[in-house]
């Protein structure tokens, strides 16, 4: 087997690959500063928490219109961002943490979920039929995971300065600004719309994954906000090719297979990474010690 | 009439063959529809108040139950039509009717995994009666086991290795006629009276089943051995192929929780460009996407819907699943 066969070929012979390394590298760009600044906000399992807290808005959708992707995507994006509004809402305006509240809101969400799927009388399982899998990607999901890393990248240039410094230190921003609460509704509003977008077209796991591990890899790879971001990215794209190689060469499944290349990357970065990695730091102290 | 009707032989994008085959396939889905209407009249047998509560695990069994038993039964599915089989949860209502149901019908071979324990939070009196007791058990990734020759088919795949038994037993309409006589023979040791009733109407359903088996068999025997080969979603119609020596390859595993790998549908798109005899179906209560993504890829179109685990209304065609 040649080298072309093992990295090339199967993009060259198969659309399907080529539309699913297209849509990991635009979902990769609006969600990896994402992830980026999830975790520096310590929101890095909002995206588990969404999953679940978009179920009723699919089920609503379902049961107005059947088994029809876009209603059910709609709906899921209504309560997602009523979830994530609320409960920053709720964080701002009261002591309780913003983990605390998002967790309260997303279970109350996932029980009206599935009570209204029972209600419903029907046991097809929606979030199996609503989140997509990165081998069927079609000309409407490209679209919509392009769209959405457009509309991303385009917002979080304009509140970028903002934000940063709301991550850092709300205090300060509160004293010179008003729009912190604008930021970070805003910011949370990203949030819910990548990952929707990202399970309506790639499934859960992919899109958290690809969201949060290369986030958390970079860390040990970069200290400016910029360059996690840029290293993020690069790792999301990287793990989105080697994982689809391996699920096509060893015929592992495609989004766990992506996952746990990225995961690897993670396993590697935390052993070797230049900026605080295990291995780096116990080699840098024995130096300091001889 | 309905042959013409909904054979359609109007397919543009495929040679000949093609055209051969889904068209025999949908004069057959057609030919089984006029015999379900038949087979789904009223049954004047037993009339009067239901003797037996009947609670069936999804609603092909159901459907069964209520050919067998006719009036003098009142049957319950506890997976409603529609509803994929595989991501079913109980609600206290279905304990409830467990509770009291008289005869309580499952398939076995481990398609419900909850059944037994539900049935012992409920507390009922009847134990569950496997209906597919007696079969031959195909095992999971078995493929064109038996007397059935496979071996002009293209080569199997898949990856599937485990020797997990493959649960859908009741495509093969043998099978059927198995599951027919278990269920006879449940209501018969509840209710004495019935038994008759229940033994007459069971010889009926059973000489359809035998009926349209023999209709199918005829009409995949004219089918010329390479045009045998059809893709599904998930892998569920492992005993409808070795019944008739079809070829089923799946995108996806047994159940439909599993995720398809980049080979598997690299292989089908593979496949699909080089055999022009294969025909692609779709399934009810499931995305449809992955098999337009192959579909798109190969040029082909998706030939039908088929029903794996459930059907579509309350108290449809009972022999519309092989189609």
């Amino acid at each position: 087997m040649t080298l072309h066969d093992l990295l090339i070929g199967p993009f060259a012979e198969f659309s399907f690959m080529r539309r699913a390394l297209a849509g990991i590298v635009a979902l990769s760009a609006g969600a990896s500063p994402i992830g980026v600044l999830l975790m520096l906000r310590r929101m890095s399992l909002t995206g588990d928490a969404m999953a679940h807290a978009i179920l009723p808005g699919a089920a609503a959708g379902f049961l107005v219109a059947g088994l029809d992707l876009l209603p059910m995507a709609a709906g899921g994006l209504v309560a997602g961002l009523v979830v994530a509004l609320l409960s920053g809402l709720v964080s701002r305006a009261t002591p309780l943490k913003e983990d605390a509240s998002l967790a309260s809101f997303y279970l109350i969400s996932l029980a009206l979920g599935v009570t209204l799927v029972s209600i419903g009388g029907s046991n097809v399982d929606l979030m199996h039929v609503l989140f997509g899998s990165v081998l069927a990607m079609d000309d409407q999901a490209l679209v919509l995971i392009a769209g959405v890393a457009t509309v991303s990248l385009v917002a979080l240039a304009v509140i970028y300065r903002p934000l940063v410094i709301e991550c850092v230190d709300p205090g300060f921003l509160a004293t010179v600004s008003r729009l912190g609460p604008v930021v970070h509704l805003t910011f949370l509003g990203l949030v819910v719309l990548n990952l929707v977008a990202g399970y309506q077209a790639l499934g859960t796991l992919l899109s958290v994954g690809l969201m949060m591990l290369p986030a958390a890899a970079a860390r040990f790879w970069a200290r400016s906000l910029g360059r996690l971001m840029l290293v993020a990215f690069a790792a999301a794209v990287i793990s989105g090719f080697c994982g689809l190689l391996v699920s096509y060469h060893l015929g592992l499944p495609s989004g766990p297979a992506i996952v746990l290349v990225a995961g690897v990357g993670y396993g590697v970065s935390l052993a070797l990474g230049p900026v605080d990695g295990v291995l780096t730091g116990l080699v840098r102290r024995r130096h300091r010690a001889a | 009439m309905v042959r013409t009707k909904s054979g359609g032989g109007t397919r543009r994008d495929r040679g000949t063959g093609w055209r051969w085959t889904v068209g025999g396939l949908r004069a057959l889905v057609a030919v089984l529809g006029a015999v379900a209407i038949l087979a789904g009249r009223p049954d004047a047998a037993g009339a009067g108040e239901p003797v037996l509560k009947v609670v069936a695990s999804f609603s092909i069994i159901a459907d069964m139950a209520r050919q067998v038993g006719g009036a003098r039964v009142d049957v319950v599915s506890l997976v409603p039509a529609g509803s994929d089989a595989h991501v079913f949860r109980p609600s206290p209502a279905e304990a409830e009717a467990l509770r009291r149901a008289d005869v309580v019908l499952v398939n076995g071979l481990g398609f419900e995994g909850y059944m037994g324990r539900l049935v012992a939070a409920a507390g009922g009196r009847a134990s569950p009666v496997v209906v597919s007791e007696g079969v031959q058990v195909l095992l999971a990734g078995e493929r064109c086991a038996g007397a059935v020759p496979c071996d002009d088919a293209p080569a199997p795949f898949g990856t599937v290795v485990a020797k997990a038994t493959d649960p859908h037993a009741w495509q093969d309409p043998q099978n059927g006629v198995v599951y027919v006589g278990n269920i006879a023979r449940a209501f018969c040791e509840a209710d004495r009276a019935g038994c008759p009733d229940y033994k007459a109407a069971a010889a009926r359903y059973i000489g359809e089943i035998e009926a349209l088996d023999g209709e199918l068999r005829a009409a995949f025997a004219r089918l010329p051995a390479d045009r045998r080969t059809i893709v599904t979603s998930h892998d569920a119609f492992g005993y409808l192929g070795r019944a008739y020596g079809l070829h089923v390859l799946a995108a996806e595993g047994l159940g439909t929780e599993s995720e398809p790998t980049a080979q598997t549908v690299a292989r089908l798109v593979r496949l699909i460009r080089n055999h022009k005899g294969v025909a692609m179906f779709g399934e009810t209560a499931s995305d449809p996407r992955l098999m337009a993504a192959i579909a798109a890829e190969t040029g082909a179109t998706v030939g039908g819907v088929l029903h794996a685990d459930t059907l579509d209304a309350p108290g449809g065609p009972p022999t519309a699943i092989w189609r």
